[in-house]
């Protein structure tokens, strides 16, 4: 690729996420709802287990009730860094034809949609600050705050964007084979709510559960980056982190390309 | 001339319509049955991790938790399958000004708008639900007996009637602001809230479940009477506050429709 290339696609995302942020600032109302309802499922879940904790004396799983709030505070906006292309869109888009103006551009949707959710996030970052304050304050979460965990978290909540745009990205390619691919992101998305600490920390897992979660791209995604913040790893854990998503990025990146030539072979336009 | 149908006869016919329409699409009863199956298992093992680590949470024991994920899907099948399709097709008549189509119709508006569309398969949840309840509560012996079958199924009538008023009310909202289905999705995703009995919520939140988004009445007053841990109070509590939110929902339907002007005119 030219550096005049590599210049113009730095424009590009820049002119992408430039559209997110400003689509989700001007219905702003309607994404703070959003994230109003995000909210329900981690005090929920810090409730229950702030309940066992205190059952237990005070400890569970090695969280204490102000680690639990911490986790489950970071937790919201993490959430909102995790959101990108529903899988289930892409089949709307092929049925109606969408792809095609896409297709007719000389830059792959991917980037377009990539950067898209990029700038989104920023809006919806902006949004979140007042219900992380309000959090703050009903909860108490311990946060023991380092530049350094703050620097890395920085690197690790959009590298864990990355890996999940493209998780979601490849799984919406079945989409070209099946129309019926509905029930399969059912089972996808129950496995990450266990395998990613979306549903509970992972060391609350058996440990069993807890080594699979290793293997899988979702720890990577989600709960990596809030313990990060919150300040559960150390220095070697944290590049370890980085280093998984970085692969996980990278072989989910080189699954689309070949799935993608092989989908968009088998696409026929219809309509528009 | 002939006679009016009375209330009954019509939303018996508008459902048995519904139904006919849904079972056209009969491959959507595999996709229902695989997310049945991922809502049950993910409660499950939300249930069981929690059990790991202790042996009560709130009062609860393993199988009474059990009680209140059934009393969870069950309910949330019965929204899904009447209450959610109508209340969108509401929503959506009032923004494109088809409503008036209703409207003019003789006979109650309130009734006609609450029974014209059915999702047949989400009843599977129903069916799951109500499997769950009877694993759990064969499980629990003799603290359950008859009197509690009765009551349960007493309250289980209550709450979905209290959160189909609350959803109305919600729908009803459409007619001033027009776009509310984000309200509508921030009560689903509070609706969650309610697979965990109320009492392990903080004292605010639990206000909040019991009054606001009344979960208490339209879930763990079921799950607690078929447990056999109800405080019996609270079920004529329960039937008490039914009997309120459907005279609010009537006042606060007919309060939206004087107000509505049409927009299709």
């Amino acid at each position: 690729m030219t550096t005049e290339n590599q210049f113009s696609l730095v424009r590009y995302y820049a002119a992408g996420a430039r559209t997110g942020f400003q689509r989700d600032l001007q219905y702003r109302m309607a994404t703070f709802m959003v994230l109003v309802g995000f909210l329900i499922e981690p005090v929920v879940y810090l409730s229950v287990w702030s309940a066992v904790a205190r059952a237990q004396g005070g400890m569970v799983g090695g969280f204490d009730e102000g680690q639990l709030a911490a986790y489950y505070v970071v937790w919201t906006l993490v959430r909102v860094y995790n959101t990108a292309f529903d899988p289930k869109a892409w089949e709307w888009r092929i049925r109606q034809g969408r792809i095609n103006t896409f297709l007719s551009q000389p830059v792959h949707m991917f980037h377009r949609d990539f950067s898209f959710f990029m700038g989104s996030k920023i809006a919806w970052t902006i949004l979140w600050i007042p219900i992380a304050v309000v959090l703050t304050l009903v909860f108490r979460p311990s946060i023991e705050w380092h530049v350094v965990n703050v620097a890395a978290f920085a690197i690790a909540i959009w590298g864990g964007y990355a890996v999940r745009f493209l998780v979601l990205y490849v799984m919406g390619m079945i989409n070209f084979w099946t129309t019926r691919g509905a029930a399969m992101f059912g089972i996808v998305s129950a496995l990450e709510l266990i395998f990613s600490g979306r549903l509970v920390p992972l060391q609350l897992l058996p440990d069993w559960a807890e080594s699979i979660s290793t293997w899988l791209p979702f720890r990577w995604t989600f709960q990596f980056p809030i313990e990060v913040l919150i300040g559960r790893l150390d220095a070697t854990q944290i590049a370890a982190g980085i280093g998984y998503q970085a692969a996980w990025a990278a072989g989910l990146g080189l699954l689309f390309t070949v799935v993608w030539r092989r989908a968009i072979r088998r696409y026929e336009a219809v309509g528009n | 001339m002939s006679r009016p149908i009375g209330p009954g006869r019509l939303a018996y016919l508008h459902i048995r319509l519904g139904v006919q329409q849904e079972l056209q699409y009969r491959a959507n009863f595999w996709v229902q049955v695989v997310n049945s199956a991922i809502a049950l298992g993910v409660g499950i093992v939300a249930i069981a991790v929690v059990y790991l680590h202790t042996d009560s949470l709130a009062g609860w024991s393993p199988d009474e938790l059990v009680t209140v994920l059934g009393v969870h899907l069950m309910v949330g099948g019965f929204l899904r399958a009447f209450v959610f399709p109508n209340m969108y097709k509401l929503m959506s008549d009032v923004e494109e000004g088809t409503l008036d189509y209703t409207l003019t119709r003789p006979a109650d508006s309130q009734l006609l708008v609450s029974v014209r569309e059915v999702e047949l398969w989400s009843l599977i949840d129903v069916v799951s639900g109500a499997g769950v309840l009877v694993w759990a509560v064969s499980r629990l012996g003799d603290q359950v007996g008859v009197i509690h079958y009765l009551a349960f199924l007493v309250a289980l009538i209550c709450g979905s009637v209290i959160l189909y008023c609350l959803w109305i009310v919600a729908a009803t909202l459409a007619f001033k602001v027009v776009r509310v289905d984000n309200v509508m999705q921030m009560l689903s995703g509070i609706y969650d809230a309610g697979r965990w009995p109320v009492g392990v919520y903080p004292f605010w939140l639990r206000g909040g479940l019991t009054y606001l988004v009344p979960l208490a009445f339209a879930i763990t007053v079921p799950a607690e009477t078929i447990s056999g841990r109800i405080d019996w109070p609270w079920l004529l509590v329960a039937v008490g506050f039914t009997v309120v939110a459907f005279v609010v929902a009537r006042l606060v339907w007919l309060w939206g429709i004087r107000n509505y002007s049409g927009a299709s005119a």
